[in-house]
């Protein structure tokens, strides 16, 4: 069968059959992925990091932590042009850069290697402080920022709360945290996930995880001073 | 040492600015000079190690060069998938420099003890790992170290040799045995003077290295050659036979005997006091090198 041409499967509409050439024929189960839309607003309208700036020191970083399911990240590479499109198709072979839990050092556009769960928040935050100490800037004043996707489940992990804390005290405004809770977690979060977050110090925002105009508005409302997470609720 | 790790990592913050130091509560007094001089580049993060680490591998990700510091248990062993992943599987590197190795720390009890640290990070690729045996061997380990990129362990001692030797990556030769020699002993660290003492009567090489990943199997593998049997007895200051894989593979090419001094696997010390008294619970005091050495030397 003939490759479709790359610079056709750009669109969101392209990512169930972006993830079909990883996980199968299936575009039902490709656009049920809890991460598809997060993941899709972020490098459509929200990050600055494109193909030609994933090297650069002031881009925009997003650390993919809940390293499960990578599929929907994957298809989102390719269409944003970081990842060829042929390449998908290799997915979990042994030489392919496409694992069940990504490897920065694989593929092209990761900032980071997951799938142990609690890594990425810890590790986001560092860069954040890194990019700061640093003094990194883009040519039109905006400081980098550093956005962790985590997941309601992964949040059970203690590490999290540890860089949580950190996070609100010294004030990491250019952290934020996109929790997609689909009620995964074994013991449920009482009160709700933002709350532990906004206890510590940081923004905490509450959004339907499908809703892409909701979520590209909270990921860009300013939050001074504090990080910001935001709660993204989808049903699966 | 401590003191000669904070005013070389201090002043490497004055001259270099990707140098950043990430603690958790451990000796954050002495870095808060440097914290006021340099913003945002001294992190204390508070008792949460597993953060301590993570956040060391994203300042690597954000081109800082961190330098991390805690008793060795916190270090090295709370955090150890944090080391694994946030750091190696990264494909970055961090300074991180213990202290209380071992049984500095003899009076806190098992705790604050984890003479395992260096058996540890073997089990991990693209280390380099210093025990320095005299506080100017730290000032060599951590200006080789901190310039780089990759990931260093640096393991400070209580307990100091009288005399630095040179940190270069090698075996120094301290006493040359005859060509009939029974043999080689390496010292590590901080277990070089009383080895010196120990072996005084033997007719043996005894080197010495505070390096001990990347291991020099090419100078072992000499001095055993010119050595009369192919006889090495090693005495480091942490988990017993921790490089005993590393003297197999130096002399693998001929037949040799080994024996390794260091703490003990089998037991746990379950008991306080000094570190002197430590060292000769596990056979580490002179006396007890003397006698291993006559022992394995059948002298």
């Amino acid at each position: 069968m003939a490759m479709t041409t790359a610079a056709a499967l750009t669109r969101y509409a392209d990512l169930p059959a972006l993830i079909g050439l990883m996980e199968g024929d299936e575009k039902h189960k490709g656009a049920a992925h809890s991460t598809l839309d997060v993941v899709w607003v972020l490098y459509d309208r929200v990050l600055a990091v494109t193909p030609g700036t994933a090297d650069d020191p002031a881009r925009d970083r997003f650390l993919l932590s809940k390293g499960h399911g990578p599929a929907a990240f994957y298809a989102v590479l390719a269409a944003k042009g970081f990842l060829d499109v042929p390449t998908l198709r290799s997915w979990t072979a042994f030489d392919s850069p496409l694992g069940h839990h990504p490897d920065r050092v694989l593929v092209p556009g990761a900032e980071i290697g997951s799938g142990s769960l609690g890594h990425g928040l810890p590790l986001g935050l560092g860069t954040a402080l890194g990019l700061r100490a640093r003094g990194v800037h883009r040519a039109d004043g905006a400081e980098p920022r550093v956005v962790v996707l985590v997941g309601d489940g992964e949040l059970d992990e203690g590490s999290n709360h540890e860089a949580i804390a950190v996070a609100g005290r010294l004030g990491a405004d250019n952290l934020t945290v996109v929790a997609v809770d689909n009620a995964s977690s074994s013991h449920g979060w009482p009160g709700g996930i933002g709350a532990r977050f906004e206890v510590e110090g940081w923004t905490a925002r509450d959004v339907h995880g499908r809703d892409h105009d909701a979520l590209y508005e909270a990921l860009t409302r300013p939050h001074p001073g504090r990080p910001l997470a935001v709660v993204a609720r989808v049903r699966s | 040492m401590r003191d000669t790790f904070a005013a070389t990592v201090n002043q490497a913050m004055d001259e270099d600015p990707r140098v950043a130091v990430v603690l958790a509560a451990i000796s954050a007094n002495m870095f808060r000079a440097s914290a006021a001089r340099h913003p945002g580049r001294v992190i204390d993060v508070g008792i949460r190690e597993q953060a301590m680490i993570g956040v060391a591998g994203g300042l690597a990700l954000a081109g800082m060069r961190p330098v991390v510091h805690s008793y060795a248990p916190f270090l090295v062993e709370r955090p150890f998938e944090q080391i694994k992943l946030d750091l190696g599987h990264q494909g970055v590197g961090a300074v991180l420099v213990s202290i209380g190795g071992s049984y500095d720390a003899a009076e806190e009890g098992r705790t604050h003890q984890a003479p395992g640290d260096v058996a540890l990070l073997d089990t991990l690729p693209g280390w380099t790992v210093y025990a320095p045996g005299h506080p100017d061997e730290v000032r060599g380990a951590l200006e080789a170290a901190v310039p780089g990129d990759h990931p260093v362990y640096v393991r400070l001692s209580g307990t100091a040799n009288r005399t630095a030797l040179p940190v270069n990556g090698r075996l120094s030769v301290l006493r040359t045995g005859s060509p009939r020699s029974a043999g080689v002993v390496v010292a590590v660290g901080p277990m070089l003077d009383r080895v010196l003492e120990a072996t005084a009567d033997l007719d043996v090489t005894v080197a010495y290295t505070s390096t001990v990943r990347p291991f020099d199997r090419d100078g072992l593998s000499e001095l055993v050659g010119a050595a009369g049997n192919a006889d090495v007895l090693v005495v480091e200051p942490y988990l017993r036979g921790t490089s005993a894989h590393e003297v197999a593979e130096a002399l693998g090419d001929r037949r040799h005997r080994q024996s390794n001094l260091g703490v003990a696997r089998d037991r746990e010390v379950r008991a306080y006091g000094t570190p002197a008294q430590h060292a000769r619970a596990h056979g580490l005091d002179t006396e007890g090198i003397a006698k291993a050495a006559r022992d394995f030397f059948l002298v």
